[in-house]
């Protein structure tokens, strides 16, 4: 069991450098995206959530995290898969990923409010003003919106809530 | 040796689990198949048209909101067409690309062309119908969401929470056109006018589900036909109110009833533009 379990150690460490092509400050498990981690042997099955279907970068964090896994040198075969028993939702994105998003000049995703009119308030990443304005509910990317800080006058980006409550 | 991690996760109780499961029941799978066809083909042409608006929107963000909506729309499609990959019926880029029209189910309303002329050559396109399809479409398309949300197959079932998540934002995204557009003053709100009883005379071919409706519902796919008509009208009774119209009634299927394999000349041009670099290497790894 030991050998089952330092070998799963290694792999969530691998799976800690795999970053999203488009924000390279965050892992994909910052992000929410690892749902498990099958070991049969030495052989590997790895459970990934999609956050948006129509991201590009999907591919690419897949092939990314393929070939991270595969340079750990006990490992067999590797298989990575996109899963939707479970849906993404913002919620998912942990502590440390919500603080990196902000270092990257992204606002993490506020929770997401059923009862409000559906309109969501943001604050800016670089000062925490709440005194921002969405310039656009789509932003760059599928997962984005753009917004605009009125007391710093910077415009950002921020992470679209995403929730099952929609 | 197996030891697995888990990070959570529901299980609901479900009638069929999977595509082998479904391939048992050759009568639920037929049903389930002609659906599928129906769901993806819909958003698949829905974000085509839509596609063809990059560059010519009404101003930039609108450029960078619709091509966002569209290539999430076109991630819905890439879905359903997956399902019918697991359920042996090809490879899904051959399905999106290859299939005949008399072969394709999506509604005539999501082929039409967005106005005349082409993209490349002279393409005027008509903003207010563009609205008005996309705003009565993707309103449809959230409720029948919430209907799939319940589906007694599991994998549309979970596609479908999935795909209602994003649908919320295309939703509130044209919501804000239409009513705006539709109460502004003189030729804005004719314009409106016009396009919303252009989309009325195709939208019974939208609420249509086609020859195998009974098998679907009976099935426990999604809720009956008659019903969903139902709760679609008490909805879009509100949206016609919202821009002080009256609710017009039924709606019509004018230019031919898309869920029996019946299309424009519209359809034709679609496959034949979208699938032309699809062709010169149908083997090409993207």
């Amino acid at each position: 069991m030991e050998g089952i379990d330092v070998l799963h150690q290694k792999i969530m460490e691998k799976l800690q450098q795999v970053k999203d092509p488009e924000i390279d400050s965050v892992s994909m498990i910052e992000l929410g995206m690892l749902e498990r981690i099958e070991l049969t042997g030495n052989d590997v099955r790895i459970e990934v959530l999609p956050t948006f279907m129509g991201c590009p970068a999907l591919e690419i964090i897949k092939k990314n995290i393929l070939s991270a896994v595969k340079e750990i040198d006990e490992v067999g075969f590797v298989a990575v898969e996109f899963s939707y028993s479970v849906p993404w939702t913002s919620d998912r994105i942990s502590e440390a990923g919500r603080e990196k998003l902000k270092e990257f000049g992204i606002a993490p995703p506020p929770e997401y409010d059923a009862e409000g009119d559906g309109m969501w308030k943001v604050n800016c990443p670089y000062c925490a003003s709440a005194y921002t304005t969405m310039e656009n509910l789509f932003g760059p990317t599928a997962c984005r919106s753009i917004l605009y800080c009125k007391a710093c006058k910077n415009p950002f980006e921020a992470m679209k809530p995403i929730s099952t409550l929609m | 040796m197996k030891k697995k991690f888990c990070h959570g996760g529901s299980q609901k109780v479900k009638n069929i689990e999977t595509a082998e499961q479904a391939l048992q029941n050759p009568e639920y799978k037929k049903a389930l198949v002609e659906l599928l066809y129906q769901l993806a083909d819909d958003d698949f042409f829905h974000a085509y048209r839509g596609a063809e608006w990059l560059g010519l929107a009404p101003h930039i963000e609108e450029d960078v909101a619709f091509s966002s909506i569209n290539q999430d729309t076109m991630g819905h499609a890439a879905m359903y067409y997956g399902l019918l990959e697991e359920l042996g019926e090809g490879k899904a880029d051959d399905l999106a690309h290859a299939r005949k029209s008399v072969d394709r189910r999506n509604a005539v309303l999501n082929e039409l062309v967005n106005g005349s002329g082409t993209y490349l050559e002279e393409p005027r396109y008509d903003w207010a119908f563009t609205v008005v399809r996309h705003y009565f479409y993707d309103v449809y398309k959230k409720l029948k969401l919430e209907s799939l949300k319940l589906s007694s197959y599991r994998p549309l079932a979970e596609a479908a929470v999935k795909i209602n998540m994003e649908q919320y934002y295309h939703v509130m995204h044209w919501k804000v056109w239409f009513q705006q557009l539709s109460m502004s003053e003189g030729e804005g709100r004719n314009r409106m006018l016009d396009a919303i009883e252009k989309v009325w005379g195709e939208f019974a071919d939208v609420l249509s589900y086609g020859p195998l409706s009974s098998e679907m519902s009976r099935h426990g796919l999604l809720m009956d036909e008659e019903s969903f008509t139902e709760k679609w009208k008490v909805h879009m009774k509100q949206v016609f109110e919202s821009i002080d119209l009256t609710f017009p009634g039924g709606c019509a299927m004018k230019s031919g009833s898309g869920r029996q394999g019946i299309h424009t000349d519209d359809l034709e041009q679609a496959l034949d533009t979208l699938g032309e670099v699809y062709r010169l290497d149908t083997e090409a790894v993207w």
